[in-house]
């Protein structure tokens, strides 16, 4: 069930949204949900957290995020002009462009050649870990409290101390013929 | 006027390269100082947890460069605490390979057979163990089944992993939490400290000076335990030897950084660079395939569902490495868990139009996460990395507080090199999607470059001035008494898993340390047994280093 209140946020939000949305989309949060495409069924980046992640001074970015947002919405301005779309009224240049577009726009971005290559790379890496890793909440707690994108991959819970274990772990019988030249010390001759 | 401190031998870096020096020099009766950039972390430190913070952040480095990309240690204990533990030797034809100099590259001194010794000082040292089919992961046993079923051989893995105490967590990369896998924690550091070395976390070296009596001044700075990027002070510890054992995407860049103080750096310092020729490819496996067609299954429900489970690579097809294949076509094609965060991204969907590293249809891909298996290839490159000017401090800006930083090295793939990889990914796919297994596709280089956990040859061994920086005794051309041990001495891609040779080369380095020591008036002694007292390999050592100091 998707969370939480759409298009709330300032401009930078909705923009960064967006983006993490491109990254991996999610449902809309409401019908009238801009910055999620509504691409997906279920959870996509926004709704594991991308925002929070950006926002941890961990990454290094978040001093930053103001600017990615208002240099992207240049590009979407500029993608727009170039495509003959017509702009949304209120919303932000990247908001504003269909899922296709924010998509053919971030590859631009990312292709090797892109001067800005390396930002929008970074920036796209932590919508992904939000969703594959929750790196901005303790993942035993994240597993707790049901994060969407371990869900949806089925990491498994750890055992109550935090920590993972698996007594299950092998098939428990030969499966090919070794190397004719295996030495001794199990290693190639 | 503060006074600088003196040490007789200064390392920098505590992975294998540093730590097997110490540890000897230390033995051997040297007043030894280990600079190491990263903190000590102990087992109660390692968390299962991906947290910005945790120990998965603070004990890695990941330097983004132009065309490549190094994943290492950030720790006391280096590599060794976030490796994978497999560890087996190098093929004998390493060590006769070419690569892009159109002669042996490796020293006369070293083959297989004169290194063979020393691993078996190494494996003594580290608890190095053949696996059996039990041993080994479901994923691991997955690929031995595919290997079988397209008619080739697979073999489980040499490691140095405690198997009553591995819990198959499959978070080896975060350190790990139940003492099962062997790092240098257990073994070459504490006898190190044992004998008087002294180990100091957050000290990042930064250049050397010359200094009048031949010996060399070490400049560091003091880094913040949490945020990297911060100083906390800095200082200078004066030496009679240098050992440099940064790893092979570190050491180059101090040496160069040294260049306007010590004069002249050998030609081969920052050159060479190798990522070991590694690609990883990603398979979505068909459930029902497997069942069907390599006749595996967990349970009556599960027929794979594994890929989190296990201990990073347990199983390698090693059938190209075959000594008649001409050079850049041989290659080993090893399973490996990689978990999500760090190697998720790269992952390109299987067939899918592009873009394939992210959008709708990587997410579909993630779902299917638990039928995920990794193939991990290591070819032979040809040495193309260069190292550009050095940034202001360590090997990299520091982008994150932890791990992420923009080093650099530049990278551009020969023909050669995108032929050894065409060649293991297209094997890959052909076992892998034989009788419909699996959907298989190669990590992109188009976000970090080619991506390496293998650097090597920044600073290599050889015979030949030119195109080595080192004699073949790892001392550095033309400034005696600095040393180098770490991945940046081996000369070339070695087609497996490098810690074992790097390993190796850094025992056989220590005879001619000593001696080199002795020369500088230290009384220092070589002939110390494994660090667990251990001496089965150490008669074939102590009669190798003999003949060669005679
Ligand atoms: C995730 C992962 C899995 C791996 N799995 C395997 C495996 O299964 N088998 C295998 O053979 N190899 C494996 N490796 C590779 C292996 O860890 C390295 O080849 C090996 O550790 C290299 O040894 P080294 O001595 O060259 O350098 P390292 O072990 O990297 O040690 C260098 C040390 O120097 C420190 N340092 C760097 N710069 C400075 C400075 N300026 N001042 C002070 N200290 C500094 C670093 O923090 C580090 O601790 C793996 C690597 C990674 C990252």
């Amino acid at each position: 069930m998707p969370t939480g209140a759409p298009d709330e946020g300032s401009i930078e939000t909705r923009t960064l949204e967006a983006f993490a949305d491109t990254v991996l989309p999610g449902a809309k949060r409401a019908p009238d949900d801009t910055s999620i495409a509504g691409r997906s069924h279920d959870a996509g980046a926004v709704e594991a957290g991308a925002l929070e992640l950006l926002r941890t001074p961990a990454t290094g970015l978040t001093s930053g995020l103001p600017e990615f947002a208002e240099l992207l919405n240049d590009h979407a301005a500029g993608y727009a002009a170039e495509h003959g779309l017509s702009a949304a009224d209120g919303e932000p240049p990247f908001v504003a462009l269909a899922f296709e577009d924010r998509t053919a726009l971030l590859r631009n971005l990312t292709s090797p050649g892109h001067p800005e290559k390396e930002f929008w790379v970074m920036l796209a890496l932590f919508c992904n870990m939000a969703y594959d890793s929750a790196a901005h909440t303790s993942t035993p707690e994240a597993i707790a409290a049901g994060h969407p994108g371990l869900r949806a991959m089925g990491f498994a819970a750890p055992d109550a101390d935090g920590l993972l274990r698996f007594e299950e772990y092998s098939y428990g019988r030969p499966l090919a013929r070794l190397h004719p030249d295996t030495t001794p010390s199990g290693s190639p001759a | 006027m503060t006074t600088t401190e003196k040490t007789d031998v200064l390392i920098v870096g505590s992975g294998f390269g540093g730590a097997i020096t110490a540890y000897h020099l230390a033995a051997g009766g040297a007043r030894v100082t280990v600079l190491e950039r990263g903190p000590w972390l102990e087992s109660r430190d390692f968390e299962h947890d991906f947290l910005l913070g945790s120990s998965y952040t603070r004990a890695f480095d990941f330097t983004v460069g132009d065309g490549m990309s190094v994943l290492g240690g950030n720790c006391v204990g280096g590599g060794s605490m976030v490796y994978f533990a497999a560890l087996p030797r190098a093929p004998r034809f390493v060590f006769e390979r070419q690569g892009s100099i159109g002669r042996r590259m490796w020293p006369s001194s070293i083959t297989r057979d004169s290194l063979d010794p020393w691993y078996d000082r190494v494996a003594e040292a580290m608890g190095v163990r053949t696996q059996d089919w039990s041993d080994v992961s479901y994923a691991g046993g997955l690929w031995g089944a595919a290997c079988d079923h397209s008619g080739r051989t697979a073999n489980p893995v040499p490691v140095a992993i405690d198997k009553d105490a591995c819990v198959n967590c499959n978070w080896m990369m975060a350190g790990c939490r139940f003492d099962a896998k062997k790092s240098l924690v257990f073994n070459y550091l504490p006898a190190a400290t044992a004998h008087g070395a002294t180990i100091r976390p957050l000290h990042e070296v930064q250049r050397l000076e010359r200094l009048d009596d031949g010996g060399y001044r070490v400049h560091y700075n003091v880094v913040d335990g949490e945020d990297y990027r911060v100083t906390a002070g800095s200082g200078a510890i004066d030496a009679k030897i240098v050992v440099l054992a940064a790893g092979a995407g570190a050491t180059p860049v101090i040496l160069q950084r040294s260049e306007a103080d010590l004069g002249t750096m050998p030609h081969a310092v920052g050159r060479y660079f190798s990522g070991n020729g590694e690609r990883l490819n990603t398979a979505v496996v068909d459930e029902d395939r497997v069942r069907d067609v390599l006749g595996l299954a967990r349970d009556d429900e599960r027929a794979y569902e594994a890929f989190q489970i296990g201990k990073g690579p347990c199983v390698a097809n090693w059938d190209r490495l075959d000594p008649s294949l001409p050079e850049y076509s041989r290659y080993s094609l090893e399973q490996l868990y990689f978990p999500p965060a760090l190697g998720t991204i790269l992952a390109q969907v299987p067939g899918a139009p592009s873009p394939s590293w992210f959008g709708a249809d990587k997410k579909e891909m993630l779902r299917r996460w638990k039928s995920w298996l990794i193939v991990f290839t290591m070819s032979e490159d040809d040495n193309e990395g260069v190292f550009g000017p050095p940034p202001p401090t360590g090997n990299a800006v520091r982008l994150s507080q932890q791990m992420l930083g923009r080093g650099p090295l530049s990278y551009r793939p020969t023909a050669n090199t995108q032929h050894g990889w065409a060649s293991a990914d297209a094997e890959v796919k052909e076992i892998l999607e034989k009788d419909g297994i699996a959907r298989v596709a190669p990590w992109t280089n188009d976000l970090v470059g080619a991506y390496t956990v293998h650097p090597l040859a920044s600073c290599r061994i050889g015979d030949d001035p030119h195109t080595s920086a080192l004699d073949d005794r790892h001392e550095l051309r033309g400034h005696p008494g600095i040393f180098v041990t770490d991945g940046s001495s081996v000369p070339g891609a070695l087609t497996v898993n490098p810690a074992m040779t790097i390993a190796a080369l850094a025992e056989r380095s220590v005879p001619g340390i000593v001696e080199a020591a002795r020369a500088r008036g230290l009384d220092v002694t070589y002939g110390a047994p494994a660090p667990d007292g251990a001496t089965s390999g150490s008669g074939n050592v102590l009669t190798t280093a003999g003949r060669r100091s005679s």
